[in-house]
């Protein structure tokens, strides 16, 4: 073994070092940021449970009403909205979201017809671009921490689509937060509303409202609200998602660089000790020549 | 004096909660006044602004895109945002107010008309409140 490889093996150590640094430093990042998500999510919930609330109970209310959000019709296009990141370093998060999305497509439809996507997140963009699949809307540079203003113009372009029958369902995949190191892929389907009973609670719930004007054009502004919600939340869960996966993924990269460094350094070590080894020999090997 | 709780809620977290005495926003179907002991109501807001009083002070709301349920000693209103007059940004009001209006001059489709019209009063809303 020669010095030159001692100082590769070296100069490895070096950059591997610096590496880790790095993936340590942006997993920390991520940890922060995920904390953030998670308040952001508890600070949507009671608008949700609200708004669920209202909701249940109009549709509850004795008197008949109807609306197109809540009714089921003949399915001729499905809209997929699809919650991906803006960049990579996430380990399995968007592959895992895009390979539901993909499935549930072979699965249900034949023709390109038969479905357009609403993408959340460059990488769902640049997938649906690469496979050649339909794209109605996307929308690319979402921060770290959504606003409800950030996406409040593609939520209600996205209700639109439904209110003007050009899609009639609309399903919604995501990575659902379950915990730091755990992330699900949930869909659900968003439109036509249809759980809306199952969340009453009733117990709040004992006198009965007047309506102004009444309980239709009620629906009207609340329903398209709801649905926006319901991506919202969404897309708030999916951000909580992404940073525990980049949290999770930047901690591997952290375990494993620290693992390279061992391994190298033991390397380095071998290698120095052969070196000196080898000297010696010679050494002793030349003053036994001359004796 | 009877006061009622008043809780503001968004997505984005809740705004304010307090107790007032009266609370008068304006209604889709008109300008509603809420006391303590009003019967329970749903009624969509227009974008405009919510006032609520409390002795001889008035706070004031920018609100856009909610509803109100009213209960006798509670009102929540629901919005996609309010915002208190010490949270909006005049000069951003201003700009998004005057984008609004040439965007309404040079008169494209109608999906864009409508959505200047909203953005439109979203602005003229904020600079009524803020200043």
């Amino acid at each position: 073994m020669s010095l030159a490889s001692l100082r590769d093996i070296k100069g490895r150590i070096n950059s591997t070092k610096k590496t880790r640094k790095i993936t340590s430093a942006m997993q920390m990042v991520s940890a922060s940021k995920m904390a953030k998500a998670e308040q952001n999510t508890k600070a949507f919930e009671p608008y949700s449970k609200k708004i669920q609330e209202v909701m249940a109970h109009i549709a509850n209310s004795a008197t008949e009403t109807s609306h197109p959000m809540l009714e089921k019709r003949e399915v001729k296009k499905t809209g997929y909205m699809v919650i991906t990141a803006d960049k990579g370093l996430v380990g399995a998060y968007n592959s895992n979201v895009l390979k539901a999305l993909y499935q549930k497509i072979q699965q249900r439809h034949q023709s390109k017809n038969e479905y357009t996507i609403i993408t959340i997140g460059r990488m769902g963009y640049e997938f649906c671009k690469k496979m050649d699949l339909p794209i109605a809307q996307s929308i690319i540079g979402i921060g770290d921490q959504p606003d409800f203003a950030d996406i409040k113009e593609i939520a209600s372009e996205t209700v639109q689509l439904y209110a003007d029958e050009e899609i009639d369902e609309l399903h919604i995949i995501y990575n659902h937060y379950v915990s730091a190191i755990s992330q699900k892929v949930t869909t659900t389907q968003l439109l036509p509303i249809t759980n809306l009973g199952e969340h009453t609670n009733t117990s709040s719930f004992h006198d009965e409202y007047e309506y102004e004007p009444n309980e239709e054009l009620i629906l009207g502004v609340l329903l398209p609200q709801y649905a926006e919600s319901l991506i919202y939340g969404a897309l708030l869960d999916g951000k909580a998602s992404e940073h525990a996966a980049s949290m999770t993924a930047m901690k591997s990269a952290t375990d494993n660089a620290g693992e390279l460094i061992d391994k190298l350094t033991l390397t380095y070590n071998r290698v120095r000790q052969a070196a000196i080894t080898q000297e010696i020999t010679e050494i002793s090997g030349g003053v036994a020549a001359l004796e | 004096m009877k006061t009622l709780t008043v809780s503001v809620v968004t997505p984005d977290g809740p705004v304010l909660e307090d107790d007032y005495e009266m609370v008068s926003c304006k209604a889709e179907s008109g300008e509603l006044g809420i006391l303590p002991g009003h019967i329970p109501l749903v009624a969509p807001l227009s974008i405009n602004v919510v006032r609520l009083k409390r002795e001889n002070h008035v706070d004031k709301l920018a609100v856009n895109g909610g509803f109100m349920e009213v209960r006798p000693d509670k009102v929540t209103i629901l919005a996609q945002s309010a915002e208190k007059p010490s949270e909006i940004d005049i000069d951003r009001a201003q700009r998004a107010k005057e984008r609004a209006e040439r965007r309404l001059q040079s008169k494209q489709d109608d999906i864009d008309t409508l959505r200047a019209e909203l953005a439109l009063r979203r602005a003229i809303n904020r600079l009524s409140v803020g200043s």
